[in-house]
């Protein structure tokens, strides 16, 4: 029975696949010097991030691309993807003046950028291919003396700001898809958190890939100074396309000494059809740095979508008594292949660190946790747990995990267990005599289950979250 | 791709670095071809250039190869050993230099001094059950031509790497066991390696394990060394488990500080069949256990088991893979490692699960306690599943003494070393448990407890180390 459901089921085809018909700019496909130089001029940069640019480019053509992920990736033809596109008619400064046919989109996907957001209380970046669309609630902000803006802005107006801390945690030379970003990101959010300041709502950004054939960029800074909070979400939905859509992201978080920083994503991109055609692929760098003491970092993830991904959100725990957290729910449906985990490396005293992971797969996919624990020499009484269960829908998908721990201090507790499983007879029975149909309880399960990573979600985000997972899993079984 | 130019650059330059260790063997090897051959149990000789071409190929392992990222051999491996390629009988005998006795075994005693086996002909206290063969390899190739050949290499191929293929173009001998259809040996065969020469020196062996339907046999294999020069063991061992056979298969390795070893152990299982390995290692300078365990039937039970007590500048990496490749098998894996000093753990758990290999059980621990500021532990359990009606978990935990134990001790009048002593015995204890030959385990128990009291600063018995 389960068979049948999940048959018709996989039969739904991806509810956020389309298209918008926005003019959009966009240079020639390929790669090399004058592209870059390109960029950086449409982009109005100074010197030193040209400089910056090119330095990434150079390296990045002595590397190769990393091939020790448990992930099958097709030949990438860099030279055939074009590397910046901007709507054309940007930089609004009301609604109105937004382009219908963007909003239209926007609301399709359930994000309504006016009053909804208002009432929500969230400060909305929306960025739509490479260019910031409209940011609201920058008025409000800019009273707390929080900056949160597009990267582009935030090198024209802050441009020390962005020097001082940029390619600090992920330097350009990190590797391969860092070095690609370096090069050529396009844009993506700055985040600065004043001194002792407390954001009083949830910085949102929702990323969409639009035009066809352009491998988004983006880059995020977000650094939180002594004693500050705040907490930055970020969401993805994707079109629908035919050909795969290469995404390169970095993310950079700093947090000062008492500060604290939660980045919870939920990730959709369009994880190719039900053969396994299309599809995004999702290769990105993110790391947060806990520089002072007592400062605190958590990763919050759930990752439904794309085709392939390959992400590993990591702290480094440099302060002494900071902490880490990362949570993490990844779903594979069909021929999605996902490759994702964290790292932790402690450096300084009485730090700790808790990784969650769940992971979830169905149909043909192969879901893969990889996570390091690294516990340097002087990282005296470094407490680390890490869980990572896995749960397998259907016999024909695979799901692995990859834990490394690296203890070099005798002081550390370093604890990892993981499970994997399938849903039990006895539960789907249990629900089904209480009169709840198989796909229900399915999706009850398994809800359950990644009720854990979910709960740690930012409470607008959370009923999203959960939507998405639905959606996902609905594709699979419940 | 954009970067073509500079890929190459990259491997040649990499392989660069790699062919300078290999060279010398290389050559060796294209220089002596013929005398290897010569010399060598005629089984091994089949696959011998294709290992050879195999190994020019993979060349040795670094780190830089996934499954070798916490054993680096480059140090050992430029030393520059001798070969006995031309199979010159070291004057040695080895009831003189072998004292490691485990008293009430009572085993059935065989010695290997290098890379050769030394022949117990005239046994009479124990004579072998009627069809038991235990000889060497090079003689079974004669006398068993076609035994031999229906199982020789056919898993070491099936999993060559570096370190393997290496081993198929040099080794020459090993030791043969076979064990006939539903018969059981009634008490264990006791393998002793002992190296001994007077300059630094390799050895490569290649055993063969049959235990035929229904048979059942326990084998331990001691590790010993008795020179004071660097040593550098390379042995693969190939097992083969018949349906509703029972193999036990023990190692103890107690060698010198300046001994590199490089362990395979091969075991093929075959339907209701149950396999038990522990493996133990006292004393010893690097050491790189390769454990790889198929299971090729339904119903078939695994334990493998393990403990490294280390100290020093020990280096021990215990690389495990028990692949379940028929359903309804059941394998439980524990390790632990107690580390002391500068000594480096390495603890590798592949569990393979596949597609068809329903209601799999598979179990795995590994625990581990840095007893030093200046021990590292590094562990890897890794689960690969692709069957969805499975049980799999795996633990790992690096951490200390249980504070609140020793307190409960010392509260009540334990002296503190006394106490630390004690919880690191009862830690290793449900390994030693696992040893199902009671004179052994008693005989651990002892070496164990002197091990962590500091007494056994080196390998009892043995003259020099």
């Amino acid at each position: 029975m389960s068979d049948e459901i999940l048959y018709e089921v996989t039969q739904n085809e991806y509810k956020y696949g389309f298209t918008t018909d926005i003019e959009t700019e966009i240079i020639p496909p390929g790669i090399n010097e004058d592209v870059i130089r390109l960029i950086s001029k449409k982009k109005n940069e100074p010197e030193w991030l040209l400089d910056f640019r090119l330095k990434a480019y150079r390296h990045w053509t002595t590397m190769e691309m990393p091939d020790w992920a448990y992930l099958k990736i097709p030949p990438i033809d860099y030279q055939a993807i074009s590397y910046f596109a901007a709507p054309r008619k940007n930089a609004p400064k009301s609604l109105d003046e937004v382009d219908p046919e963007l909003l239209k989109t926007f609301e399709k996907l359930g994000i309504p950028l006016e009053e909804q957001k208002i009432l929500s209380g969230m400060a909305v970046d929306a960025v739509m291919d490479s260019v910031s669309v409209k940011t609201t609630f920058r008025e409000n902000l800019a009273e707390l003396g929080i900056i949160f803006c597009s990267f582009s802005e935030a090198v024209q107006e802050h441009p020390d700001l962005v020097q001082k801390y940029m390619a600090t945690v992920v330097p350009y030379a990190d590797n391969y898809f860092a070095a690609l970003n370096s090069a050529v990101f396009s844009d993506g959010s700055f985040v600065y958190i004043p001194k002792g300041v407390r954001c009083p709502m949830e910085l949102s950004t929702y990323f969409r890939i639009n035009a066809a054939n352009t491998g988004q960029f983006e880059r995020t800074l977000i650094i939180a100074e002594e004693g500050s909070y705040v907490s930055y979400l970020e969401g993805c939905t994707a079109p629908m396309r035919d050909e795969n859509q290469l995404h390169a992201a970095i993310v950079e978080i700093v947090v000062m000494k008492d500060a604290e920083v939660k980045y919870s994503t939920v990730q959709n991109w369009y994880p190719g059809d039900k053969d396994g055609s299309g599809g995004v692929y999702n290769f990105v760098t993110k790391r947060g740095i806990c520089k002072g003491e007592n400062s605190r970092l958590s990763w919050t993830q759930v990752e439904t979508g794309s085709a392939i991904t390959w992400k590993y959100p990591s702290c480094i725990l440099l302060g002494d008594n900071s902490s880490a957290e990362f949570y993490s729910v990844a779903v594979t449906n069909n021929h999605q292949q996902a490759d994702t985990g964290t790292k932790m490396i402690h450096i300084g005293k009485n730090t700790s660190s808790h990784i969650l992971s769940k992971g979830i797969s169905a149909g043909v996919s192969n879901n893969s946790y990889r996570g390091l624990v690294k516990i340097n020499p002087k990282a005296e009484n470094a407490r680390n747990f890490s869980q990572c269960d896995s749960m397998l829908l259907g016999d024909k998908c695979g799901a692995h995990t990859f834990p490394y721990m690296e203890v070099n201090n005798d002081t550390a507790i370093v604890e990892h267990e993981a499970t994997t499983s399938k849903i039990s007879e006895d539960q789907i029975f249990y629900c089904n005599q209480r009169g709840i149909d198989t796909e229900t309880a399915v999706g009850l399960i398994v809800n359950g289950y990644a009720k854990e990573v979910l709960n740690k979600l930012p409470m607008e985000f959370a009923v999203e979250a959960q939507k998405l997972l639905q959606i996902t899993l609905e594709g699979s079984v419940g | 791709m954009t970067n073509s130019k500079t890929d190459i650059q990259t491997t040649t330059s990499r392989k660069k670095e790699a062919v300078v260790l290999e060279q010398p063997y290389i050559e060796l090897y294209e220089q002596n071809e013929e005398t290897i051959h010569i010399h060598s149990a005629s089984a091994l000789n089949h696959g011998r250039r294709k290992a050879f071409e195999k190994f020019k190929e993979l060349g040795f392992p670094t780190p830089r190869v996934e499954i070798y990222k916490y054993t680096d051999l480059r140090e050992p491996l430029g030393v520059d050993y001798g070969l006995n390629i031309k199979r010159m009988n070291f004057p040695v005998n080895p009831y003189n230099v072998f004292k490691c006795d485990v008293p009430g075994i009572s085993a059935y005693l065989y010695f290997v001094v290098n890379d050769a086996f030394y022949p117990m002909e005239n046994r009479k206290s124990h004579p072998l059950p009627e069809g038991v063969i235990i000889i060497s390899l090079r003689k079974a190739s004669e006398d068993y031509p076609e035994l031999v050949e229906k199982y020789i290499s056919k898993l070491a191929e099936k999993h060559v790497d570096g370190m393997i293929a290496f081993n198929g173009a040099f080794a020459q001998d090993g030791f043969f066991i076979y064990v006939p259809k539903n018969v059981v040996l009634d008490r264990p065969i006791q393998i002793v390696n002992i190296m001994r020469s007077d300059v630094d020196f390799m050895a490569n062996s290649h055993n063969l394990v049959i235990v035929e339907q229904g048979a059942k046999a326990q084998v331990l294999v001691c590790d010993h060394t008795v020179d004071d020069v660097r040593f550098f063991s390379n042995r693969v061992t190939e097992v083969f488990v018949g349906e509703n056979a029972f193999y036990e298969h023990y190692k103890l390795e107690n060698v010198s500080r300046k001994t590199t070893e490089v362990s395979t152990l091969l075991i093929a299982q075959e339907q209701n069949s149950n396999v038990l390995g522990n493996i133990l290692t006292l004393h010893n300078g690097i050491t790189r256990n390769n454990i790889e365990i198929d299971l090729d039937g339904e119903n078939c039970e695994t334990y493998l088991t393990g403990m490294t007590l280390s100290d020093g500048r020990q280096v021990v990496d215990n690389y495990t893979s028990i692949l379940h490749n028929q359903p309804n098998s059941h394998s439980n894996e524990k390790f632990k490692y107690i580390l002391d000093e500068e000594s480096k753990g390495g603890f590798t758990g592949r569990l393979f699960v596949a597609k068809d290999a329903q209601k799999t059980l598979a179990y795995q621990n590994n625990k581990n306690i840095l007893l030093n500021h200046t021990a590292k532990m590094r562990t890897k359990p890794q689960l690969e599943i692709y069957a969805d009606d499975v049980k799999c978990s795996h633990g790992a935990t690096i951490g200390q003494l249980d504070e609140k134990a020793m307190f409960y001790m010392r509260q009540r009048g334990i002296s503190e070393k006394e106490a630390r002593m004690l919880l690191m015995y009862a830690f290793t204890a449900d390994v030693i448990d696992n040893i199902r030959i009671d004179a052994l385990k008693d005989r651990i128990k002892i070496l164990v407890e002197k091990r962590l009291r500091g007494e056994l600063s080196k390998c009892e018995g043995c003259s020099i180390c």
